[in-house]
């Protein structure tokens, strides 16, 4: 355990019956970092949270938080707080008395009580709510008061729980952007479970990408979107066209893939499981991949197939190219530069597809 | 290109519907028209069963008796007769008490409502009226009776509410599986008639009953207690296992609405179990513990088998005046004054009842 971890998870393991939903699971947590817990639905992150808050006890392994061993603490005495999935704002109280609701202990005066509260809804920009019931607030106001109750009792870590799952897009991603800068002026400690990896990436100084109560790595996310360390992580973390290949050869610190169909593709040597020899999985993101409608003059990957369908998103169409002897097109993003109103063309004819070593993720065969 | 769609040529003229169809559109337009179209038969039914009698009643209640036939001219004569049965002046006297006590209400927004007076009050107010109310009965029958049967009934919600809510508790967050099972359990009692729970009850606590004879033969006690049966006390008991199911459903159901986040939400913001039970889950059951309070008050304080099978002559209860009214005294106009008396008095009880747990959540929150 390092001085500068406030929370602390060793090895730890929490069965339900026959299901392992927290698997072995070792993790440090630094100080005023944003923390993503991100994984598929059942990956074990929300289980792992609630460990952390106490409402869960783990089978196996120990918990510790700002040092202290949570083995015997209770959830209503850890320096933790949580804000909800669904927000749990209490029915019977207006907006005052929900962010109040914490205060209790702390043995306040009316009037400290009234400031703390004042503070923190200028803080969530919600001065003028105070008054409100709880079911006269729509789901971001809400949002917010789960925020505000939770950190009027200045936790030394703030827990969050898919918080924005339930908001529509446009608010999300106003919220991201929100809470993120929220973070930074409170300077509290966030441990974020998402299963949005957007969100995590937008969001977060770290992220633990979980899979089956795993944590299959650990990463900023740009590490984790350009330097994914297996074809789960990638395929979990934005879309990638993957191609199983064989190294033929290794010469300055590049790799020339034996990729079937696709023919003998340059990649960049990214670890030791590259080695003359060895199996690989080619992996490249849809949006390095160029696609030209002659074939392009250039010393980068070039591949030829036939375009399948395309998809079309406003900013950028989804192009599938059909190549003989793959199972799967590839996948390509185009961003729709120019103001064309035909649509991308006819399909069924030939497309090249070009992109750089640089573009390409080695990834261990599995 | 993108084809400019050309407007839709409006119809030319009405169109007519037929009668069968108007009536459709209207029935699926209007949600009240559907609501009471649902409705209509059990209102029919209950206008018939419930308004008529209870119409027939208040009519009654300002004739009168005479012999085996009714004056039928109108007076309030049965009305003062049931304040009036005996001591006058006593009775009236206490008038004065009453509507002070019953007056402090209108007081209290001239008062700045502070918490802790405010705490005062809604437990200060009822206590007082209490008192008053005692007082002012002491010495006429009928509103005595009244006033003990209203007592009784307390009891009897007080008891039941606060032995069905650790059951429904129970049941709402321990039970994992089978829930349905444990609700049938509840009905059990309910399944053999309410008389026979009443006789067994009798056989528990009687002279020579389960209870005494046990702690005799024990040698826990020398002479078998007199006051198990024939009492008030026996009364209350009966009465709350009787109503038990009503109370514990209700809350059950309460506490089962209740989401549990915001149960760990409390506990995360540092409630401990006791904090968190009269901070959350209290409050958000509220709904069915007023409703378990009404279910069992209200028909307990008419009940008058109950109080002539078990009660013996300290547990008599209004619902015996009544029904010996309508039987043997054959007093029709005076049963009919007094049960609206009875009626009018719970109904302002409930108010009453309403009006402080409103007020009592509020100074919780």
């Amino acid at each position: 355990m390092s001085e500068r971890s406030i929370i602390s998870i060793s090895n730890v393991s929490k069965y339900f019956g026959p299901v392992r939903a927290v698997d072995g699971l070792s993790l440090e947590i630094q100080r005023g970092e944003f923390f993503s817990l991100l994984g598929p639905s059942g990956c074990g992150k929300t289980t792992l949270l609630r460990m952390l808050a106490g409402f869960e006890w783990p089978t196996k392994g120990e918990i510790f938080i700002d040092g202290q061993p949570m083995a015997a603490v209770p959830p209503h005495q850890r320096p933790v707080n949580m804000v909800f999935q669904n927000y749990a704002i209490f029915p019977h109280l207006n907006v005052r008395q929900n962010i109040a609701y914490g205060l209790r202990k702390a043995k306040l005066t009316q009037a400290e009580t009234a400031r703390k509260v004042n503070e923190t809804l200028d803080m969530i920009k919600l001065s003028g709510y105070g008054l409100r019931a709880a079911d006269e607030l729509s789901g971001g106001e809400r949002q917010r008061v789960a925020l505000a109750r939770a950190l009027i009792k200045q936790p030394k870590v703030l827990l969050l729980d898919e918080p924005l799952g339930a908001l529509d897009k446009k608010l999300r991603e106003e919220m991201q952007l929100e809470l993120r800068a929220l973070q930074k002026t409170v300077g509290i400690t966030f441990v974020f479970v998402t299963h949005d990896q957007e969100e995590a990436l937008t969001m977060s100084d770290r992220v633990a990408v979980m899979s089956a109560g795993k944590v299959l790595q650990i990463d900023s996310p740009t590490q984790l979107y350009e330097a994914p360390v297996n074809q789960e992580v990638a395929g979990f973390i934005g879309n990638m066209n993957f191609f199983d290949g064989l190294v033929r050869a290794i010469k300055d610190g590049r790799a020339t893939v034996d990729v079937g169909p696709l023919g003998e593709i340059h990649a960049l040597v990214n670890g030791p499981h590259v080695s003359v020899g060895a199996a690989v999985t080619v992996a490249v993101r849809p949006e390095k991949i160029t696609s030209f409608s002659a074939p392009p003059n250039t010393e980068a990957n070039v591949v030829q197939g036939v375009l399948d369908k395309t998809a079309y998103f406003g900013d950028r169409s989804h192009l599938y190219i059909r190549i003989e002897g793959l199972e799967k097109p590839i996948a390509v993003v185009a961003h729709n530069v120019a103001r064309e109103l035909e649509g991308s063309g006819d399909l069924n004819r030939p497309v090249w597809l070009s992109w750089p070593a640089e573009a390409v993720v080695l990834l261990p065969s599995e | 290109m993108a084809e400019r769609v050309a407007p839709v040529p409006a119809p030319v003229g009405k169109v007519r519907l037929g009668l069968t169809t108007r009536l459709r559109a209207v029935t699926l337009r209007s949600e009240p028209i559907r609501g009471y179209a649902l409705l209509s038969p059990t209102l029919g039914l209950m206008i018939l069963a419930l308004a008529l009698p209870i119409g027939l009643l208040i009519t009654f209640s300002f004739w009168t008796q005479v012999y085996l036939d009714f004056d039928r001219s109108f007076t309030f004569g049965r009305y003062i007769k049931f304040f009036t049965n005996t001591e006058y002046s006593k009775f009236f006297e206490s008038w004065y008490w009453i509507s002070l006590a019953l007056a402090i209400p209108l007081f209290v927004p001239a008062f700045p409502w502070k918490r802790r007076l405010g705490a005062l009050l809604i437990v200060g107010y009822p206590a007082i009226a209490f008192y008053l109310i005692g007082l002012s009965v002491e010495k006429a029958i009928y509103p005595m009776l009244l006033w003990k049967s209203i007592k009784i009934s307390g009891a009897v919600t007080l008891a039941t509410v606060v032995l069905a809510y650790p059951m429904a508790y129970f049941i709402a967050f321990h039970v994992k599986k089978n829930k349905l099972i444990w609700l049938i359990l509840i009905t059990v009692p309910f399944w053999t008639s309410y008389l026979l729970r009443v006789f067994a009850w009798k056989i528990i606590l009687g002279y020579n009953g389960v209870f005494n004879s046990g702690l005799m033969s024990l040698g826990l006690i020398e002479e078998p207690f007199m006051f198990l049966l024939y009492s008030q006390f026996a009364v209350v008991l009966t009465l709350a296992h009787a109503w038990a199911a009503f109370a514990i459903l209700p809350i059950y159901v309460s506490l089962e609405k209740i989401d549990r986040s915001l149960l760990e939400a409390a506990t995360d913001l540092g409630d401990g179990p006791v904090a968190r039970f009269l901070r959350v889950t209290l409050p958000l059951s509220m709904p069915g513990v007023i409703a378990a309070s009404l279910l069992v008050f209200i028909p307990t304080v008419g009940d008058y088998v109950t109080p002539n099978l078990v009660g013996g002559t300290t547990g008599i209860m209004i619902g015996n005046i009544i029904q010996s009214m309508f039987g043997k005294a054959n007093n029709w106009p005076l049963g009919g004054a007094s049960s609206v008396i009875s009626m009018i008095a719970i109904t302002a009880l409930i108010c009453a009842f309403l009006w402080l747990t409103k007020r009592m959540k509020r100074q919780i929150a």
